[in-house]
């Protein structure tokens, strides 16, 4: 690679930062807006036209904070665990294509900084790694609090990552890629999420939890644990933390647009020498729709109790993502081993996993013993064990 | 240099010392802290040596999800704060120097093996992964080695499931000796007693 190849992969990675963190400016105003709406509040509205600037003002309050180090903490972990937690999120990004290309100076620069043949995988690793942050956050602390907020989120965070990696795992087969670039020319006929329905809601599911959304920001709940794994953190690296979960909340759009929802495809293009501006429009539209889906849950949803959570996450979204899974298999082998009759025989064999599903489902639902037993107590309240 | 040697050279030294500080450390969680570093270093030689299934599997499996696991037994049972004086395991010493030397032995024995005993070159990336890395290894490993693949994740799920009917006996057994301390005070309160025999809970009445 010559000089002009470095310059623009450097400034190719210094739009992709500065773009997120824009976005991340501006998700976060959006977000304050539309739950204040939905409160009958107006939100914030001095700092800029309708407010626009009030994350720029408060990420510049926060900078000029104090930054108070606990006497228990353990030092070197507690000032790297909120460069841990801002990270994955912009690493995650490098993989996603926000657009085609475009020709600057006789080559051809593609809206993506990395096409790795790996490409769900690298975003799945990314976002294990974002454990990372919050548990050492937490213990780091040296305070209680703190400490079961982590403990709680990295069980919560390991378990819906099966989940979403179930969803990923449904996807991949379906497209039989990794690779993004090739996942969104699958989908130029029908986007993924309508053959992939269920894994789209599974990946939401599992994209809240593991973004620690609300309704299930157990590690910072703030009824029970003050503010759960950051509550010793005060000016920037509490701004880290931040900002970190709202590059992750904007990196998971991202990634449902990419695996879901057709990525940078749209109906109206562009022409001439213009032509990428539309699929960048149309991507931008898509990240924002998903999110004002993801602020309305957490506008409309109450906080998940924590073994409720738990019981969810196993018994509820990792079987069913695993039935999806098995299903989504047949779907794409059949018609590969036997033609068009494969599909007749793929629909016949999941019209009948539906109907075994539904015969042997209850008797794995869970009923109190007092229930079973005659003569025990006829409403089934809980037995706590 | 070519870019692998200078990605090479800032990785390896870091791989080395933080494999040495994992062992140095006294603090269990630095030390979790180290390897999960040195997995990475590990990950990183693997896009190296052209197998980024291989680095993102290390990363995902280990770094994100073990090592995560292991943090969150580390700070559960809270054995962070002072060490165990003295030897747990006897004679655990003596057993790690002649493992210690067993492995010395043979990874010299490898080595030498990959310079010298060798009349061909390895084929290159190309050649044994037609179609990309991850497509490649999917056949070997679902074709090919079919079999010892789902003999393998069976086995680990017997593992699994042994660990969990021996963790979940004793958490019942304790409850039920707790719910027969308290037989009879609050009980009702819960639910559990019922109308007929007070105080049995699944158990016929003593």
């Amino acid at each position: 690679m010559d000089w002009v190849g470095w310059a623009i992969l450097v400034v190719r990675v210094a739009i992709v930062f500065f773009g997120l963190l824009i976005s991340v400016m501006l998700y976060i105003w959006m977000e304050r807006k539309v739950i204040a709406d939905m409160q009958t509040r107006v939100g914030p509205l001095r700092a800029g036209p309708r407010g626009v600037l009030i994350t720029l003002a408060d990420g510049i309050k926060l900078f000029f904070k104090e930054g108070i180090t606990p006497t228990a903490a353990d030092h070197p972990v507690y000032a790297v665990a909120p460069i841990l937690a801002m990270f994955p999120g912009f690493l995650a990004f490098c993989v996603i294509p926000f657009g085609t290309s475009v020709t600057l100076f006789g080559r051809e620069i593609p809206f993506q900084l990395a096409d790795l043949n790996i490409g769900i995988l690298w975003i799945l690793a990314m976002t294990s790694l974002s454990v990372y942050g919050v548990v050492l956050a937490g213990w780091s602390s040296g305070s209680n609090y703190p400490l079961l907020g982590a403990v709680r989120s990295s069980a919560q965070m390991i378990s819906y990552e099966v989940g979403m990696g179930l969803a990923l795992v449904a996807v991949l087969m379906y497209s039989g890629t990794l690779r993004m670039s090739e996942l969104i020319a699958a989908q130029d006929t029908v986007w993924n999420v309508i053959p992939q329905f269920p894994a789209f809601v599974v990946f939401l599911i599992g994209a809240i939890a593991e973004t620690n959304r609300p309704p299930f920001d157990l590690a910072e709940a703030e009824s029970e644990l003050v503010a759960g794994f950051h509550t010793e953190y005060s000016g920037i690296k509490f701004a880290m933390f931040y900002l970190g979960e709202y590059v992750s909340t904007v990196t998971v759009a991202a990634v449902a647009v990419t695996l879901f929802l057709g990525g940078w495809r749209g109906w109206w293009p562009f022409d001439g020498a213009v032509a990428w501006i539309g699929p960048l429009l149309w991507f931008v539209l898509k990240i924002t729709a998903v999110i004002y889906v993801l602020i309305l849950v957490r506008a409309t949803l109450p906080r998940m109790r924590y073994d409720r959570l738990m019981n969810f996450g196993w018994k509820v979204l990792i079987p069913f993502g695993l039935v999806w899974v098995m299903i989504t298999g047949v779907v794409v082998v059949l018609p590969q081993e036997y033609g068009n009759r494969g599909r007749y025989i793929a629909g016949a064999v999941i019209v009948g996993a539906a109907a075994l599903a539904t015969l042997v489902a209850p008797l794995f639902s869970h009923r109190p013993a007092s229930e079973a037993e005659p003569g025990g107590q006829p409403e089934g309240r809980e037995v706590r064990a | 240099m070519p870019l692998d040697n200078v990605v090479f050279w800032v990785f390896a030294p870091l791989s080395v010392a933080t494999a040495i500080g994992m062992i140095v450390v006294r603090n269990a969680v630095h030390a979790a802290l180290f390897l999960v570093v040195n997995f990475f270093t590990i990950a990183v030689m693997y896009l190296l040596l052209d197998a980024p299934f291989l680095f993102a599997v290390q990363i995902v499996v280990y770094a994100g999800a073990i090592m995560v696991l292991f943090l969150f037994v580390i700070m559960l049972l809270g054995v962070d704060r002072g060490d165990a004086p003295g030897e747990r395991l006897l004679g655990q010493r003596t057993t790690a120097v002649i493992l210690a030397v067993a492995i010395v032995a043979e990874l010299a024995t490898a080595i030498r093996a990959g310079i010298g005993f060798t009349t061909r070159a390895p084929g290159g990336f190309d050649a044994v992964n037609p179609g990309g890395n991850p497509s490649a290894l999917a056949d070997v490993l679902f074709r090919d080695y079919f079999f010892p693949f789902e003999v393998t994740s069976i086995l680990l799920i017997v593992a699994a499931v042994a660990a969990m009917v021996l963790a979940l006996r004793r958490s019942k057994s304790l409850s039920q000796r707790e719910i027969e301390t308290h037989a009879g005070d609050d009980l009702e309160a819960y639910g559990l007693a019922a109308p007929g025999a007070p105080g049995t809970v699944g158990e016929p009445s003593r």
